[in-house]
């Protein structure tokens, strides 16, 4: 197993890499550049910012530099954010978007696993229907509509809680956008949990645990270990997107976290942002399918890694 | 409950049966309707005797038991008394049942592969029915759940107790589920087809293992079972089933010695009888096979080191002529299927395959397509090889399509209908879907699509063993139909040497990936030497003295 984990990690060198370069030179095909304005700059002034940024150099110059300084762990200057690094921008943001998507996914796995479960040994009666309706519900309303009617509701009408903003991370400030951040994840969770639980129940080692006369407790727990897998494996990219921030629950309630940045850095070409927020996402991807993939081994003895 | 010695014998009440059934009937709601699968069953199971239920599937001999024990699918209910000792038990919530379940009444089933959790370590599981009602504490369940291991002649107990299941092969896992069920001693054991799914010489060993154990604790069981060999082996007393109704119940001798209903004498004479008629000794060879070898490479990854080979097939012979049938028998894993295809090239192997005149080892994919028309496959699932979504019809004009793409679509309707009629079923159900047929015609029809082809040569692998008795016994009178109008010659591929010996004659025996024994189908009866043929034969007379005079 140990083996295992040192292969997966130094086969995931050579995939950063070529996600490295791909976006280096995707991002620079993209017509204009970081320094267009809609009025334009004079010509010194933008000849000067493309030699301050070393975009005067040929592109596979460019490139050399980019990976060199990469090695070092320097991710180079902002664009647009003049006087940061991207290094710094992720420094701030990260630990907030971090933050925010652990705890709904927290929420998330705890309210959509119980409801799942709950549903499925209520299969067709009215507990089961309403968890079904609420994750139809949770799908398929998008977030950007979820997020306002939170804050008319709770922030306006109630009063309750803040609107917006971030507030050093009060925990006044957080309740809205994690509960914005878990509801489609409570619907997807409820949903795999439901289908797997009821699946599971069928089978026939719970078929076996009947039999034998055992206790419901004992059932739940022989079977909640089984309808985890597919969970387990939809937890990965689930948890990745998470904790990389979301766009429109950071731009709806003002948080400074680092989901916004994969369309500011893009909109800008600000290519340093878009190349930290790329590398950012991969990291996380792979590190959480990794996670899933030990997990799953811990869970079912019949997978065993070599 | 916690203190019982393990070796004394169950009290034993006098006069009260331990189990009795009034009036059961079982219903299920499906999207046809209701559909009533058990109708005013009655019966007592008196303390330590067995009694089997037997019927054909669909009889409803499961259900009955099922809805003994709660266990029911979600759409099944039950109506009528189940008492046990006197006390009914019928309707109860799950919770008051557990009071019975796993104490009173114990079960084991037919899918020993899968009726263990695979996530849970073997000492766990064996140890849970004594936590919930003996009150044992951890370390006394699971110095039990040794002791159990032991008792039901698992290998190397103590090291089992911390495996998983899918470290065991069958016949140890049903070995477990029996002392799992057996673990608080309950006064009836039901056991449902709990050998069908294991190789013959592990059936022996696992019924006598289930009469050595009643021996010692008394307990009665409730045998469920197509098997009239393994009735007339330990029951005492028979219930015959069919369709949901009891058509007759006696004493196991009675029952055999002079059976009262047609259904039942039906089932003893269900055995595959006659015999074939050998192939001129000058038939001209079809296949001709020489040290056939198929390996597998087990492969480990890159910085895994050294690859393990498994080897299939290995070296092997034989030599089929026009008219002739070779039995292929051995046990799962023994290599016959591997063989089987090897013969067809359907997997890549070294050593020479002759078909007709022709060298099959030279030849590539668009070369061998005209070759594949004439040698055949049929397939062991009559519900997994017919694709669910193409009318009987379609699947069997589908190989038309390939090997004659010129003929018209009339042509190949007529053709269709023509098969269908040769496997004895009505033409016009070409139009209709597999799901509208049960095990036996769905054989049928898979035949049938091999039949289109005009083939020279047929491997049939396990074409027989998801079936009934009796529909066995038709399929194989159907071969050797087929085989004496079309000069057909077969492979035919089983584990089960009394349907071999109606069909075969010749028969291999295979161990290993290796030839253990070959030889005519009398000859091997009458004096096999290897251990393993004899211990298969013996297996197979299990079933065969149950006919009368076969």
């Amino acid at each position: 197993m140990g083996f295992y984990v040192v292969k997966r990690l130094l086969s995931a060198i050579p995939t950063l890499f070529i996600i490295v370069t791909i976006s280096f030179f995707l991002i620079r095909l993209a017509p204009g550049g970081p320094f267009d304005l809609e009025r334009p700059l004079e010509a010194k002034v933008m000849e000067n910012l493309r030699k301050i940024y070393q975009l005067d150099k040929p592109l596979y110059e460019q490139y050399w530099l980019y990976l060199s300084a990469l090695m070092r762990g320097d991710f180079g200057p902002s664009f647009f954010f003049r006087d940061f690094t991207i290094r710094e921008l992720f420094a701030n943001g990260l630990p907030i978007s971090m933050r925010l998507g652990f705890s709904a996914l927290l929420l998330a796995l705890v309210v959509g696993g119980t409801l799942g479960v709950v549903a499925a040994f209520r299969q067709n009666q009215a507990a089961d229907y309403a968890v079904i309706g609420l994750a139809t519900f949770g799908i398929t309303v998008p977030t950007f509509v979820i997020a306002p009617v939170l804050q008319i509701v709770f922030g306006l009408t109630l009063a309750w809680l803040p609107v917006g903003g971030w507030n050093d991370g009060a925990l006044r400030n957080t309740v809205l956008p994690i509960l914005t951040l878990a509801l489609p994840q409570i619907a997807v969770i409820a949903r795999m949990m439901r289908a797997a639980m009821i699946e599971v129940l069928r089978s026939n080692p719970i078929r076996t645990l009947r039999a034998n006369g055992l206790p419901l407790s004992v059932i739940v727990r022989h079977a909640l270990r089984g309808a985890a897998l597919p969970v387990v494996s939809y937890l990965g990219p689930a948890a990745a997107a998470l904790l990389t921030g979301s766009v429109v629950v950071e731009t709806i309630f003002g948080i400074p976290g680092v989901g916004r940045y994969f369309v500011d850095g893009a909109l800008n070409r600000d290519y340093t942002l878009v190349m930290g927020t790329v590398i950012m996402i991969a990291v996380f991807v792979m590190a959480f399918n990794l996670l899933v993939d030990i997990v799953y081994a811990l869970i079912d003895p019949r997978v065993r890694y070599e | 409950m916690a203190a019982a010695d393990l070796n004394a014998p169950a009290p034993q009440p006098a006069g009260v049966p331990v189990l009795a059934i009034r009036d059961l009937d079982v219903r299920f709601r499906t999207g046809d309707g209701e559909l009533r699968a058990v109708k005013g069953v009655s019966f007592d199971v008196a303390a330590g005797e067995t009694l089997a239920i037997v019927g054909e599937s669909g009889s409803g001999k499961s259900q009955t038991m099922m809805a003994v024990m709660g266990l029911l699918a979600a759409n099944g209910a039950a109506t009528g008394s189940v008492t046990v000792g006197g006390e009914e038990i019928l309707g109860l919530s799950p919770r008051q049942l557990n009071r019975f379940r796993g104490r009173r009444l114990g079960m084991i089933f037919q899918e020993p592969m899968t009726s263990l959790d695979p996530l849970y370590r073997i000492g766990d599981q064996l140890a849970e029915p004594l936590l919930a009602h003996a009150g044992m504490s951890r370390k006394e369940a699971r110095a039990r759940a040794l002791e159990l291991l032991t008792l039901v002649g698992i290998p190397r107990p103590a090291e089992r107790l911390d495996s998983y299941p899918h470290e065991l092969s069958g016949g140890q896992r049903q070995r477990v589920m029996i002392a799992m069920a057996l673990a608080n001693r309950p006064e009836v054991l039901i056991a449902d087809e709990p050998t069908t799914a294991l190789d013959v010489t592990i059936q022996a060993q696992v019924l006598d293992l289930l009469a050595d154990l009643k021996r010692r604790f008394g307990m009665a069981i409730v045998f469920i079972t197509h098997d009239l060999g393994i009735v007339r082996r330990i029951a005492d007393r028979v219930v015959v089933m069919k369709s949901g109704q009891i058509v007759e119940t006696g004493r196991t001798e009675e029952v055999f010695a002079a059976p009262r209903e047609a259904y039942t004498r039906m089932l003893l004479a269900a055995e595959p009888t006659g015999r074939k008629e050998p192939p001129p000794a000058d038939a001209p060879p079809v296949v001709e096979a020489r040290d056939v070898r198929v390996s597998f490479n087990l492969r480990k990854g890159w910085f895994g080191g050294g690859d393990r080979e498994l080897v299939a097939v290995d070296g092997v012979d034989l030599l089929l002529r026009r008219g002739g049938t070779i039995g292929i028998v051995g046990e799962s894993g023994s290599g016959k299927s591997t063989l089987g295809r090897a013969v067809l090239r359907l997997v890549p192997s070294s050593g020479t395959v002759r078909f007709e005149d022709r060298d099959l080892t030279s030849l590539d994919r668009s070369a061998m397509r005209p070759v594949r028309r004439r040698m055949q496959l049929v397939f062991q699932d009559p519900f997994g090889s017919l694709s669910p979504r193409m009318t009987v019809g379609e699947i069997i004009t589908e190989g038309l399509l390939v090997h004659e793409p010129a003929i018209t679509r009339a042509e190949r309707n007529r053709r269709a209908a023509q098969a269908l009629e040769e496997v004895s079923l009505d033409p016009a159900s070409r139009n209709r879907f597999p799901h509208e047929f049960s095990g036996g015609q769905r054989q049928r029809i898979a035949i049938a699509r091999t039949m289109i082809l005009k083939p020279a040569v047929v491997v049939l692998d396990e074409p027989t063993s998801a079936l009934d008795r009796s529909v066995q016994k038709e399929i194989v009178e159907l071969l050797r139909d087929l085989q004496r109008r079309h000069g057909l010659s077969y492979l035919f591929i089983s584990h089960d040497l009394a349907v071999v010996r109606a069909i075969a004659d010749e028969i291999i025996v295979m161990k290993s990936g290796k030839v253990v024994e070959r030889g005519t189908v009398d000859g091997i009866f009458r004096d096999a030497h290897e251990p393993y043929t004899q211990a298969l034969i013996a297996a197979a007379f299990l079933s065969k003295e149950a006919g009368p005079a076969a």
